[in-house]
């Protein structure tokens, strides 16, 4: 990140971050990314009547302070550039405010705005990602409005499981490279030479290069990169132009190989988002070890998922332990290994569905990205679960690569 | 006699208290405990993920995390409590700790203590007012001679 840019102005519209004992992680991913945290500013008499102006009557006072700093913000009392959202995990009650401030302040101003439900545990790396989407949609606009690549341009996506990267020439794919994430500059490396070979492209020819994924700050220092930028942006970016659908609203969903991404976007740009990353059985992991231990590849296990019937296999558990202990059982007692591919793909969806769609508006079109999304399997659960077609674009794996090779051509200079 | 009030941060509480020669238990003398960084753009607690932790001995651990950390603050003053006063549905400008589930918790626990309790209703009107003070009294007197700290 760079230090040198705008100052982003976050208000914290919280209940329970201090006494949870995390303000200063939050403090401290805000300033990570250059932003300061703020409390917007309001009156008593603000806290005594919004109850009645909000709509939603709540027993904590520290949630009537909540929605009024909510509402200081949207009649523009106070000046913010982002917005957050935090309540404690768990409160029923914070959760209905929650959801009903990031709507509000989302429809009423086009503020940016992410909400989190935190524990003692969260720390500032949980919400950097976050924090760094926040600011990027606060500040950078402009670029994020970039419809089209131009010049010669590279992306490099260094995900959990496996590492993409693309060449991409004058808005067309001329390049791709997929490895599995071993040692991450190494398969950085090999995955942006295979790239390059089939562009048949050196290097030093490449005009200006992006990386995103978990590996980023790793990969794009190695290899001097342009733009290094979190996959919240960067995947939307890649979503909406490879399926085509950069004007008006769309929702992006990422399951990856550690964490989901459930995007709300609007012209191309992320408004709500949620990522998830506490439970591996809601991960593209939970299909990996369905496959091995169905003796298939990974690539096969959607095709397979396609031809069962997820309601013959009793889950009895959505953890990546005793989920698949679950299909084991399954199996011994009978059951097909195309129904309990089916069944896998069915609970994975089950959770995003549960735990990440509750969180933002889902909006059509609908597209599915990252390599999870080749398993056919699982965009039909999804179509089935949320009732409403879903698109998989052409290159859905290399969504991160594309969106970062696309980003990175608004920084194309002179390369030494 | 130690006195708890509620709301917990209640300053005319704590003052009448002190006044009839007892000892307030308030919430602010465990944060100022904490207190590090006074800022006006911070919270000025050094309330850390530890303190939520400590809260386990009130609440469970499906119990937010918001209600654990308060609980650590409010927990060891219910635990010295040899009395206490208790303000029905006061106004947030007379005290409150926030969260309406802390509170449901705090009430339970300090009623489960069998001490001498008085239960009030914040005063709507000046007269009412004036009896609110006249019973607060009354309940101090009655609970001897306090030990002025």
């Amino acid at each position: 990140m760079n230090s040198s840019e705008n100052l982003v102005r976050i208000a914290q519209l919280s209940c329970g971050a201090e006494y949870s004992g995390i303000q200063a992680e939050i403090d401290s991913a805000a300033k990570q990314v250059n932003a300061v945290i703020v409390y917007p500013e309001i009156d008593i008499k603000d806290i005594e009547n919004i109850e009645e102006e909000f709509g939603l009557k709540v027993a904590s006072s520290d949630l009537k302070l909540l929605m009024a700093r909510a509402k200081s913000i949207v009649t523009g009392k106070v000046h913010v550039d982002a917005v957050f959202v935090a309540t404690c995990f768990r409160c029923a009650e914070a959760a209905i405010v929650r959801s009903e401030v990031r709507r509000y302040i989302h429809e009423k101003t086009g503020i940016p705005v992410i909400s989190y439900s935190f524990t003692e545990r969260t720390t500032a790396g949980t919400l950097l990602t976050r924090m760094e989407a926040l600011t990027t949609t606060a500040r950078r606009k402009s670029l994020l409005a970039r419809e089209k690549q131009s010049g010669l341009t590279a992306g490099i996506d260094s995900g959990s499981t496996t590492t993409k990267a693309v060449i991409m020439k004058d808005n067309k794919i001329i390049g791709k490279g997929w490895v599995p994430t071993i040692k991450v500059l190494e398969s950085a490396e090999e995955a942006y030479n295979a790239a390059l070979k089939e562009a048949g492209v050196k290097r030093e020819e490449i005009q200006a290069l992006g990386t995103t994924g978990y590996g980023r700050f790793l990969v794009g220092d190695h290899l001097k990169a342009d733009l290094i930028q979190e996959e919240i942006t960067v995947n939307s970016k890649g979503a909406v132009y490879l399926a085509d659908k950069q004007k008006g609203p769309a929702t992006v969903l990422d399951i990856g190989g550690m964490d989901n991404k459930a995007i709300s976007v609007m012209d191309g740009i992320p408004g709500m988002f949620t990522m998830g990353g506490i439970c591996a059985g809601a991960s593209g992991r939970f299909l990996e070890m369905t496959a091995k231990r169905l003796g298939v590849g990974i690539t096969e296990l959607g095709a397979l998922a396609m031809k069962g019937k997820q309601e013959d296999v009793k889950m009895n558990s959505y953890c990546i332990v005793f989920g698949i202990q679950s299909l084991v059982n399954s199996l011994a007692a009978g059951s097909t290994p195309e129904d309990v591919a089916a069944a896998a793909c069915h609970s994975v969806a089950e959770q995003l569905f549960e735990q990440q769609l509750q969180e933002i508006d889902v909006k059509e079109p609908v597209i599915m990205c990252g390599g999870t999304s080749l398993i056919e399997g699982l965009p039909k659960a999804v179509e089935e679960l949320l009732k409403v077609k879903v698109i998989v674009p052409d290159n859905a794996q290399y969504i991160g690569a594309v969106g970062a090779a696309l980003l990175v051509s608004g920084f194309i200079r002179p390369r030494i | 006699m130690k006195v708890f009030i509620y709301p917990t941060n209640s300053l005319i509480l704590s003052d009448l208290v002190e006044r009839f020669g007892h000892e307030p238990l308030a919430v602010m003398q465990e944060i100022s405990k904490r207190v590090s960084n006074p800022g006006l753009d911070s919270p000025p607690m050094n309330i850390t993920p530890e303190d939520p932790k400590i809260g386990l001995k009130y609440a469970a651990v499906e119990v937010p995390s918001g209600v654990r950390g308060r609980m650590a603050l409010n927990g060891p003053l219910i635990s010295k409590a040899e009395a206490a006063i208790i303000v029905r549905d006061p106004v947030v400008s007379f005290g409150c700790m926030g969260c309406a589930r802390t509170n449901e918790l705090v009430n339970f626990l300090i009623r489960a203590k069998k001490i001498p309790i008085l239960d009030l209703d914040y005063p709507s009107s000046e007269e009412e007012a004036k009896e609110f003070v006249f019973k607060i009294s009354q309940f101090l007197k009655s609970l001897g001679q306090g030990e002025k700290k």
